[in-house]
């Protein structure tokens, strides 16, 4: 991770927060809307003259639109930089990278932890349930108001790979290619039941005050911290937590007490408590929902296939991991049958890793040639230059 | 895994000369893409492949081909009938579980199947089993009993046979030899199941409208 924070450093970032007229609001799935969307986002590398060379970088559940740069809040490198940047798979001197917060985020982007124009303060629980659907229009508003018709790629892993998927079944003749890295077409009821300990967590603590916690000017860290150490174990496999950590003691013996004796216990409470200086609880119960809801064959009477009927044009790339089991190779395989059977232009590779669901962030060699060499041949086809 | 046994570039020449421009195919087993590559270029084909190996698919991406990383076996069931005009199985048919299934795959998702495999009918293997005793080891079987991925070889009578039993119309067939120019055969003769190597097949299904030849047969379909 040495070079990724050099890059960090290296890469210029442009970008700011797309406001939307009230005549513009954003329809939602669950039949209201939001008028005065905010939409914060990132750019990375520059738009040609065409406006052919855009690539939509969707984010995961936890992350934001500092794909590339530095966090504003952490200072930590982008969670994505080592494949955005120069002569990397998602390379900025060919491509123009749009990275987006999704609605519902914390990280500008309209949310629970915004403040509701109808009554001046922030929405809490009042903020409307929001959708995977719903996170995609409102990408497709800000591309279209950056001026760009149609994306090169729309391009994420876990959530962001789901967005990938409603980008192609929604907006197919805006897009050219669909990377959909480490995710499914739908939740299994593991990750509702994984998401839901995490939600009953954050509604346990007593600081959570119903939701309306920023109203009473406190904040649940500590239900929000355990339901980051419980995603997180998801996040990570047997084997590389084994590798990692095994039994290994924090200090010499035990304490015969239940202070962290262990490395991993160390580990897992210092990614809850890192967790809570930069996300919002309210919008971890919205976005795990929403993740909870999101099923793309569902809106196609149950077919999967259906979903891609009319994406035939797009050009797919299906990226798994071995170790996943989160979203284990089986369900990518399910989107890729989908995909040849509505006759659509689908490639689909699994790594071979032990890094679990997570090998999406980290340096997986055979990964990231794959995914350079899809995105390269593409952009050549299409004279991307 | 052992690649194809013959010259790759021998075998790909005929099954170029067979696949009509503009046809759409898929390639079971392509590798590298190389396959692909040399029918998109040159016969404008949109091909899709299917490919066991992480790596293999990763170089087919390079090329800008659509591959899918599976196998004949587990992967063919998910394609929809008649989604192709060709699929090729070159030199692999031996290497799957069920050959019989992979088969009748080929020709529910193509309109025909280019198939190619070693003949196990071939005078050098069956002379080398009596004399010697031991499975035996040709240029088209170049791998120890114990090393081979070939866990279902037959020979050309054994293929023809399964073809009448699956109702499947060979439309061409020609032996293949390292080196040699592709011969046009009539498989069923007894003679070649001694002579023939290797033999590649054009296959379609009984009830299909035959490939529409505008001069002689054989000349048509091999050189």
């Amino acid at each position: 991770m040495s070079d990724g924070a050099t890059s960090a450093e290296l890469i210029e970032t442009s970008g700011g927060v797309m406001r939307f007229a009230a005549d513009q609001p954003l329809p939602l799935d669950c039949g209201t809307r939001i008028d005065g969307l905010e939409v914060a986002y990132n750019t990375y590398g520059s738009l040609n003259a065409a406006k052919s060379n855009a690539v939509l970088v969707c984010h995961a559940l936890s992350m934001d639109q500092h794909a590339a740069s530095r966090h504003p809040l952490t200072g930590k490198p982008g969670w994505w930089d080592q494949i955005i940047g120069p002569g990397r798979p998602l390379d900025t001197d060919r491509f123009f990278i749009i990275c987006s917060n999704v609605v519902g985020g914390c990280a500008g982007s309209t949310g629970p932890s915004s403040i509701d124009p109808a009554t001046g303060e922030p929405y809490g629980l009042t903020f409307p349930m929001v959708t995977v659907a719903d996170m995609v229009r409102a990408q497709a508003m800000l591309v279209e108001a950056l001026g760009i018709r149609r994306l090169f790629a729309a391009v994420g892993g876990s959530m962001g790979g789901m967005q990938v998927l409603q980008w192609a079944a929604d907006y197919p003749e805006r897009l050219h290619a669909a990377v959909a890295i480490a995710c499914a077409p739908r939740h299994s009821a593991q990750n509702i039941a994984f998401h839901e300990v995490g939600r009953q967590a954050i509604m346990a603590d007593p600081d959570w005050r119903g939701g309306d916690y920023a109203r009473q000017g406190v904040r649940p860290e500590k239900g929000l911290a355990v339901a980051r150490m419980a995603a997180h174990i998801t996040y990570l496999s047997e084997q590389a937590l084994q590798r990692k950590f095994g039994r290994e003691l924090q200090r010499d013996g035990l304490s015969w007490g239940f202070d962290a004796d262990f490395q991993i216990e160390s580990y897992l409470r210092h990614q809850g408590a890192a967790f809570v200086d930069r996300f919002d609880a309210n919008s971890y119960l919205y976005i795990t929902r929403a993740l909870d809801y999101f099923d793309l064959a569902a809106g196609h009477g149950g077919a999967l296939a259906e979903a891609f009927r009319k994406s035939r044009d797009v050009r797919f790339c299906v990226f798994s991991f071995s170790s996943d089991w989160l979203y284990p190779t089986p369900e990518s395989r399910q989107i890729v049958r989908a995909l040849n059977a509505a006759g659509a232009r689908a490639s689909f590779v699994e790594i071979e890793t032990d890094k679990g669901h997570d090998a999406f962030l980290l340096n997986e060699s055979v990964f990231h040639a794959a995914l350079a060499g899809f995105l390269k041949s593409g952009a050549e086809d299409r004279s991307v230059p | 895994m052992t690649g194809p046994h013959l010259t790759t570039r021998e075998d790909f020449r005929e099954i170029l000369r067979l696949v009509r421009p503009g046809s759409r195919v898929l390639d079971v087993g392509c590798g590298e893409g190389e396959l692909l590559e040399l029918l998109a270029t040159q016969k404008a084909v949109e091909g899709r492949g299917l490919e066991i190996s992480p790596e293999g698919v990763s170089a087919c991406l390079a090329r800008g081909l659509a591959v899918v990383q599976g196998d004949a076996d587990d992967d063919l069931d998910y394609f929809p009938a008649r989604a192709f005009d060709y699929a090729v199985l070159s030199q692999t048919l031996p290497q799957v579980r069920q050959p019989r299934h992979v088969l009748s795959e080929l020709l529910r998702i193509a309109e025909r199947a280019i198939v190619s495999l070693p003949n196990f009918g071939h005078w050098r293997i069956r002379l080398e089993l009596l004399s010697l005793g031991r499975m035996p080891l040709t240029s088209s079987l170049p791998t120890p009993w114990w090393g081979t991925p070939n866990i279902h070889l037959c020979t050309l009578r054994d293929f023809t046979q399964l073809c009448d039993d699956l109702g499947l119309r060979i439309e061409a067939c020609a032996a293949l030899a390292n080196g040699k120019p592709a011969r046009p055969m009539a498989p069923k003769r007894a003679i070649e199941n001694w002579r023939a190597e290797s033999a590649l097949f054009l296959l379609s299904r009984a009830n299909a409208a035959p490939t529409l030849l505008t001069g002689d047969p054989k000349t048509e379909l091999f050189g």
